[in-house]
């Protein structure tokens, strides 16, 4: 049964994507301290509410109250725009992802009843292009905070963006090739619905390293420690948000953690899986359980490794990372036309 | 619905590309360089070219940073950057190429009364896969021309780049010593 997209069903998709995505990327700042603290045998944020729990309103009143710091010498405009640049465009990129299974609300509900809820807020058949173009462009926040405010580190911060987005960017695309092809379509709905004959069916099982080497890429695509060379606290100070303080911190913030859970579904869509029920699980709670996963998976990742320089990054992404997706992508369509 | 947002793009473009060319400043001319080709990508959103859009966002946004790099290197960000004002004859010819350039643009819509496409739509085909089944027919030839083309880049690249390349670019094994001597003292 195919349903029409109306424009308040693709609001309402965008609705639930921004006010889900805001509050989880909150939570996410409380959940990660957790388990960090419980990977390193500490107690972690204990003292303020229950479990420590009201500490992220705490961190909201700091964060809102703080004053707005613009140094002297900085380019007052660049400064400002950079922050919207990497929230907006981690936000943009969720219009083309799906998180929940497409849904109608039942008639009784007033308004909305019998509104049809798309499983993507736009279902543009290049989804997959899309996302990592709005991604990509989100460096562009870190770049021109570490150029604009001129400070040491702001700059040094600065160059390792670029470093950084060169050297995975290439990853990030051939990575994704091999499933491409296999899938045969660039629409997330479509990998969806290829995986959609159970577990037997996730492309993990056929395309392995091409999901290791997305996983590797969105580490780097996401800042997250061992790749978190632009803001690392023990060699340049705090990188590209060294003079930010308050909401526009704040912002670089929302963005990161905006990013980490597009990865996280990026990864579940594209290799685990996606939306579909899973034996007596709904499709919502699937997603729910995988996207956590990867997120915990993250600050695993955080608490098991040291960081890498910024050589060992391009030596590892260039030399090693790329030759192995191209690699893959090669087999893949020796397989593909050996099979038929 | 279509003309206003073609109109909103079109004059941010032009006034983005605009602020690229007049200002000194290398920060702004390098952002709105940066959201020009991004916003560019709406117009072939608009024409409902997905791909091309998509790939006019990849494709810049890379291409763009590594111009910033350059930028970085070059260029102090604080300062505004003197330009210099070369011979008349060079303005007078780049200004004339440019009415002329002009012309031709406000003309368009008269001289592409008669333009149709050269190669058939292939029917039912979606974007991506319209884009591939001309390029990898009619115009294959300019296609691996222009891989061959990369490929010579990336190996002159490589081998002007790539002198010193089994050397570290960290300091890493000279370093070793020195800091064992320094636990020492």
């Amino acid at each position: 049964m195919i349903h029409e997209v109306t424009w308040v069903g693709a609001a309402v998709k965008a609705l639930i994507a921004l006010l889900l995505v805001s509050a989880v990327a909150g939570f996410g700042t409380y959940i990660e301290r957790k388990v960090l603290a419980w990977m390193q045998r500490r107690p972690g944020p204990a003292h303020v509410g229950p479990f420590g729990l009201l500490q992220l309103a705490a961190d909201g009143i700091k964060l809102f109250t703080k004053e707005d710091f613009i140094p002297q010498f900085s380019n007052r405009l660049i400064f400002s725009i950079a922050p919207v640049i990497t929230a907006g465009t981690a936000f943009m990129a969720l219009a083309a992802v799906p998180i929940f299974p497409d849904f109608t609300f039942p008639e009784w509900i007033p308004l909305l009843g019998g509104v049809f809820v798309p499983s993507i807020a736009s279902d543009v058949n290049i989804g997959i292009l899309f996302i990592l173009a709005a991604m990509a462009a989100g460096l562009y926040g870190p770049l021109l905070a570490g150029m604009s405010q001129q400070n040491k580190w702001g700059i040094i911060g600065a160059a390792r963006t670029a470093v950084q987005f060169l050297s995975y960017e290439v990853v990030t695309g051939l990575s994704l090739l091999a499933p491409i092809m296999l899938v045969g379509s660039l629409s997330l709905v479509d990998f969806n619905d290829h995986q959609a004959a159970g577990i037997g069916s996730w492309l993990i099982w056929q395309q392995p390293l091409a999901f290791v080497l997305f996983l590797i890429a969105g580490f780097a695509e996401t800042n997250r420690t061992p790749f978190d060379l632009l803001e690392h606290e023990a060699e340049i100070v705090s990188g590209f948000v060294t003079e930010y303080s308050g909401l526009r911190w704040g912002l670089f913030f929302v963005g990161e953690y905006a990013n980490m859970i597009t990865i996280g579904i990026l990864a579940s869509v594209i290799f685990c899986g996606g939306y579909s029920d899973f034996l007596f699980i709904p499709g919502w709670l699937m997603m729910g359980l995988k996207v956590s996963f990867f997120f915990f998976l993250m600050l695993w990742v955080r608490a098991s490794w040291p960081h890498i320089r910024p050589d060992q990054l391009m030596w590892l992404s260039w030399k090693v990372l790329m030759p192995l997706a191209v690699v893959n992508v090669v087999i893949t369509g020796i397989v593909m036309m050996a099979i038929g | 619905m279509v003309m206003i947002a073609f109109y909103f793009f079109a004059v941010l473009i032009t006034l983005l590309f605009l602020v690229t060319v007049m200002s000194k400043n290398v920060l702004y001319a390098m952002t709105s360089l940066a959201a020009g080709m991004v916003l560019i990508s709406g117009l072939f959103f608009i024409l409902g070219a997905d791909f091309l859009g998509a790939v006019q966002l990849i494709v810049y946004v890379g291409a763009v940073m590594a111009l910033y790099s350059f930028a970085m290197m070059f260029f102090d960000m604080s300062k505004d950057v003197k330009e210099k004002n070369g011979s008349a004859a060079t303005v007078f010819v780049l200004g004339g190429a440019i009415a002329l350039m002009l012309v031709v643009v406000f003309s368009a819509p008269v001289i592409g009364q008669g333009v149709s496409s050269l190669y058939p739509e292939a029917a039912g085909a979606t974007n991506p896969q319209a884009v591939g089944l001309v390029l990898f027919t009619k115009y294959l030839v300019p296609f691996e021309v222009a891989a061959v083309m990369l490929l010579v880049a990336m190996i002159s690249g490589i081998i002007l780049a790539g002198k010193k390349m089994d050397a570290s670019l960290s300091t890493t094994e000279e370093e070793i010593p020195e800091m064992t001597q320094g636990g020492e003292k």
